[in-house]
């Protein structure tokens, strides 16, 4: 039996169920000590000064330190910028602690040592610091318009711009029949893995080198930052992933001051040091995304086809851009989507604020750009007076059109190239599932009743897979269990489980025979980072690649001390026989062993040392996964509350490992959509300070908000990876916010609001049902 | 206190319920998602009834019994429910798992006509972000049905 494409259960869950899950909290070597930061309460300020005395009178703290002797750290010290880019023009990443200004509300100024973080933490909030006012900049109008810059030193706050487009957009509005125009907000939110972030650094007995563990996504990206900031080289440092990241979402995939303050310290002290964010700091410091501003317009021709879209978008960067202009390039490549656009031209601006940075969240950019052309054409739809299926359904790239080359650079320095999937049957796949054409029916019904329903819908396509690699190495030991080592790092999206069975099809042994060590920089030299939905791609097609190279070494080593021809070699059950013959065969742990040699002895037949292989698989370029959402939702007129009745969900991402692991991405996605359609709003104030720093302010989804993903599975396989699949982790959440609004402008048709931002919350609703006007911009 | 049945002596009467239980205690399988009960991932039970451990002084538990993800290991429900998670494959990070297990517990434990609002309402206070709590709301359901309490 095949593993792949099976509804394989879970190997991580025995031990979560059970409490013996293994998270970075979890880690308490002895003689731990623990580390707390002093942040600044102001969103933009000079520090005047620092006065440390009565944190280092408190008994129990063992040091206190800032930017200026913070041990190991040249003055002047800067975190990395993971991604430069030529159109950067101001660079600007954080100190690991602030020097000598502080540019958002959390940064943090000075860092406690103390015997355990009861007394860490007291003693942080006896560092007394003066800081000189500086004026904030707290949104991106701000940015634009306030005329005073986020950091002090500069003369604006435009930190990068780039104009994204091909085609001729002039001529195309010139010989428009039809030209629609927004302005669009969607906002911002946070990650919020339910497990803040964390690092625990343990120095060796002799001080030299490190071992630090870090809940982050990317723990070679970690590594390589610490050899940089503290000039270590490469055998100093081994940075491991705990087995057990408890969520990541893409702002665990950067890194973070503490990543290399806790590494410093511990060398300073000689002993392990540890830090656990708690979810204040979360809300503080740990990297949010998605404030964008689109002014928009769209040109079509009489029938609803599309003749170009133009505009601009202006992105909100936060204080600093760690991920330089990954996001606003991942939205301006994301626009055209599913639909054949002759023409785009699309100038971004970058503009730095006085707000957490920001980098990719679920989705990365992507569901702006969808919110952005999919509102545009519900629009266009109603001013042509088409409906909003068919004018999708006159836009959509035909099947036989690919692969179709769109005619943009994706943000992997490639050209896009949908490399596969039948776009017309996945819009009708929807809407049947949503019995689309009977809804004006039902809504109909709904109103003679009083009540308001709405659909709405939102397609998308994704690139996903994207490069450069992610490694894998596959090796059968002398008891015969196969070991998979990867560099991917896992945060919930099972690797100890699809990994494995693709070693186990192609070693041909049961899938407990497998074991999976992920996220350890010892036993990868390189690794990239479990982020943009690439691990299944990258990872899983290196271990399908190595797993085969060692099934070859199996079958020339087997034939060699059985004395037959390779052919006639047979794997099965981890035992290799000559084919027919039972009882002929060795197990795997004794071709193991005989190909760990024998002393002095030549490798029989002239084999290769070692059942073992690594490989690097390396995809040309990004493949494209899409998909297509409608929902049906109800708004109670009295309170403005949405219920979404009806969810369909029609995901593409080519072959599936596990039908079980997509079906949860894709739901989990969905939430996370959902919240940034109804809930989710963070809020700073004019003078930038954060004022949703709780789950109390910050809703995220819970049980009771989150419908239930009617979930309709196509398969168009790629031939850009040897598995033929596509990434499965962001699809749920990219179009959710485009097509619940959507659906939400439906219901209150009959106020004639257009509704271009999210979240929308009930209290909106009840505004506009009540003055059919939109209310000011929640967010 | 009793936890998960045995006598517990020795703790800081003012320290936090979770910290007790994970630092003084070892056992790491409750977790702090946001220390100020707002999550649900420090769920334990105190009495048979859900709390946030985060909230819960060691001193308010005193003489008192509580129950961790551990301890559900020999509760007939909590057996039942770990293996429909399992076969739902209900988890992805597994962070908010321990605290979800203890409300699921406690609600099928005492409650005869269990449905699926009945269960989206008993783990309410615990916030996931991977699943979207679909397969979570399943799982419970259908070990609700082993025990005939689902109607």
């Amino acid at each position: 039996m095949s593993y792949f494409g099976n509804r394989v259960q879970r190997r991580e869950d025995p031990a979560l169920l059970t409490g013996h899950g293994r998270f970075i909290a979890d880690h308490q070597p002895p003689g731990t000590v623990h580390a707390a930061f002093t942040r600044s309460p102001l969103a933009h300020a000079r520090i005047r000064s620092v006065d440390l005395s009565a944190a280092r009178a408190v008994p129990g703290v063992l040091a206190v330190y800032t930017h200026d002797d913070l041990p190991g750290l040249p003055k002047g010290a800067r975190l990395p910028l993971h991604v430069p880019n030529a159109a950067i023009t101001k660079p600007h990443t954080q100190a690991p602690l602030a020097d000598g200004e502080v540019c958002f509300a959390g940064e943090a100024v000075a860092v406690v040592v103390a015997e355990n973080s009861y007394v860490a933490e007291d003693a942080a909030a006896l560092v007394a610091v003066e800081y000189d006012d500086l004026p904030p900049v707290s949104d991106i109008e701000s940015a634009l318009n306030g005329g005073h810059p986020s950091h002090a030193d500069d003369a604006d706050n435009v930190a990068a711009q780039l104009t994204v487009g091909y085609g001729d957009v002039d001529t195309a509005f010139a010989e428009a029949a039809h030209v629609v125009q927004a302005t669009l907000k969607p906002h911002r939110g946070g990650g919020h893995a339910m497990e803040c972030r964390g690092v625990l650094a343990q120095p060796d007995a002799d001080g030299h080198n490190l071992t630090v563990r870090s809940g982050t996504q990317a723990p070679h990206l970690v590594k390589r930052s610490i050899m940089d900031v503290l000039g270590l080289s490469g055998d100093q440092v081994r940075v491991i992933a705990p087995p057990d990241v408890g969520g990541g979402f893409g702002p665990k995939a950067i890194v973070y001051p503490e990543d290399i303050i806790v590494p410093a310290l511990a060398r300073a002290l000689g002993r392990p040091v540890k830090w656990i964010e708690d979810r204040r700091e979360h809300f503080l410091c740990t990297t949010q995304e998605r404030d964008q501003i689109w002014t928009v317009e769209m040109a079509l021709n009489g029938d609803g086809t599309l003749r170009g879209l133009r505009g601009t978008m202006a992105h909100d960067s936060g204080a600093y851009l760690p991920w330089g202009v990954i996001m606003p390039y991942i939205s301006a490549t994301t626009t055209p989507g599913p639909y054949v656009l002759p023409a785009y031209q699309l100038h971004v601006t970058c503009v730095l604020t006085n707000t957490v940075p920001t980098t990719p969240v679920r989705g990365a950019g992507r569901p702006q750009a969808v919110f952005a052309i999919e509102r545009l054409l519900d629009q266009a739809a109603d001013q042509i007076g088409l409906d909003r299926a068919d004018i999708r359904r006159r836009n959509l790239i035909p099947a036989d059109q690919m692969p179709y080359e769109v005619g943009l650079t994706y943000r992997d320095g490639s050209p896009v190239i949908y490399d596969s999937g039948d776009y017309p049957a996945t819009l009708e796949a929807g809407l049947e599932r949503a019995e689309y054409t009977s809804f004006a029916e039902r809504q109909r019904a709904g109103r003679a009743e009083g009540r308001l329903l709405g659909i709405g819908m939102a397609f998308y396509v994704e690139g996903t897979g994207l490069g450069p690699f992610e490694g894998a190495a596959v090796r059968v030991q002398q008891d015969g269990r196969i070991v998979v080592q990867t560099s991917a790092a896992p945060q919930g999206q099972s690797h100890q489980t699809v990994l494995a069975q693709l070693a186990a099809d192609q070693l041909g042994v049961d899938i407990d025979q497998v074991s999976v060590v992920t996220g350890d920089t010892a036993t990868m030299p390189i690794g990239i980072g479990t982020f943009a939905s690439r691990i299944a791609v990258n990872a899983g097609s290196s271990v399908h690649v190595a797993a085969r190279e060692v099934r070859q070494k199996i079958v020339d080593l087997a034939a060699a001390v059985l004395e037959v021809d390779a052919k006639d070699v047979e794997l099965a059950d981890g035992e290799v026989q000559v084919a027919g013959v039972p009882g002929s065969g060795r197990t795997f742990g004794e071709l193991a062993r005989i190909a760990q040699g024998m002393p002095g002895f030549s490798m029989p037949g002239g084999t290769a040392p070692g059942l073992m292989a690594d490989s690097y698989f390396s995809p040309k370029r990004s493949t494209y996964a899409h998909g297509f959402h409608v929902a049906e939702i109800e708004i109670d007129p009295e309170t403005g509350a949405v219920d979404i009745i009806h969810y369909v969900v029609v995901h593409d991402c080519g072959k599936v490992i596990n039908p079980m692991v997509v079906d949860g991405q894709v739901q989990g996605g969905l939430a996370h959509g959902v919240g940034n359609a109804l809930l989710e709003v963070m809020r700073y104030d004019t003078s930038a300070q954060p004022t949703t720093t709780t789950f109390a302010d910050y809703l995220l989804p819970e049980a009771a908000d989150v419908p239930v993903a009617d979930v309709v599975h196509l398969e168009s396989p790629t031939d850009l990876n040897p598995l033929g699949i596509k990434g499965a982790g962001e699809g749920g959440t990219i179009p959710a916010a485009a097509a619940v609004i959507a659906a939400i402008e439906n219901a209150v048709a009959e106020t004639g609001v257009r509704i271009n931002h999210h979240p929308v919350t009930p209290a909106e609703i009840h505004h506009i049902l009540h003055t059919a006007a939109p209310a000011e911009v929640s967010a | 206190m009793n936890v998960n049945g045995t006598a517990v002596t020795g703790y800081d009467a003012g320290a936090r319920l979770l910290d007790v239980i994970r630092e003084h205690l070892g056992l790491r399988g409750t977790k702090e998602g946001c220390g100020v009960g707002e999550c649900g991932s420090c769920t334990v039970l105190l009495d048979g009834e859900p709390v946030c451990s985060c909230l819960v002084l060691a001193g308010q538990a005193e003489g008192r019994e509580v129950t961790t993800v551990e301890g559900l290991a020999s509760c007939p429900a909590g057996a039942r429910l770990r293996e429909q998670l399992v076969d739902h494959q209900a988890l992805q990070c597994g962070y908010c798992i321990p605290g979800v297990m203890v409300s699921a517990t406690a609600h099928l434990s005492r409650t005869e006509e269990v449905t699926e609002e009945s269960v989206r309402t008993a783990i309410s206070g615990n916030l996931c972000r991977c699943t979207g709590y679909t397969k979570l709301v399943s799982a419970v359901l259908t070990a609700a049905s082993d025990t005939g309490a689902h109607s």
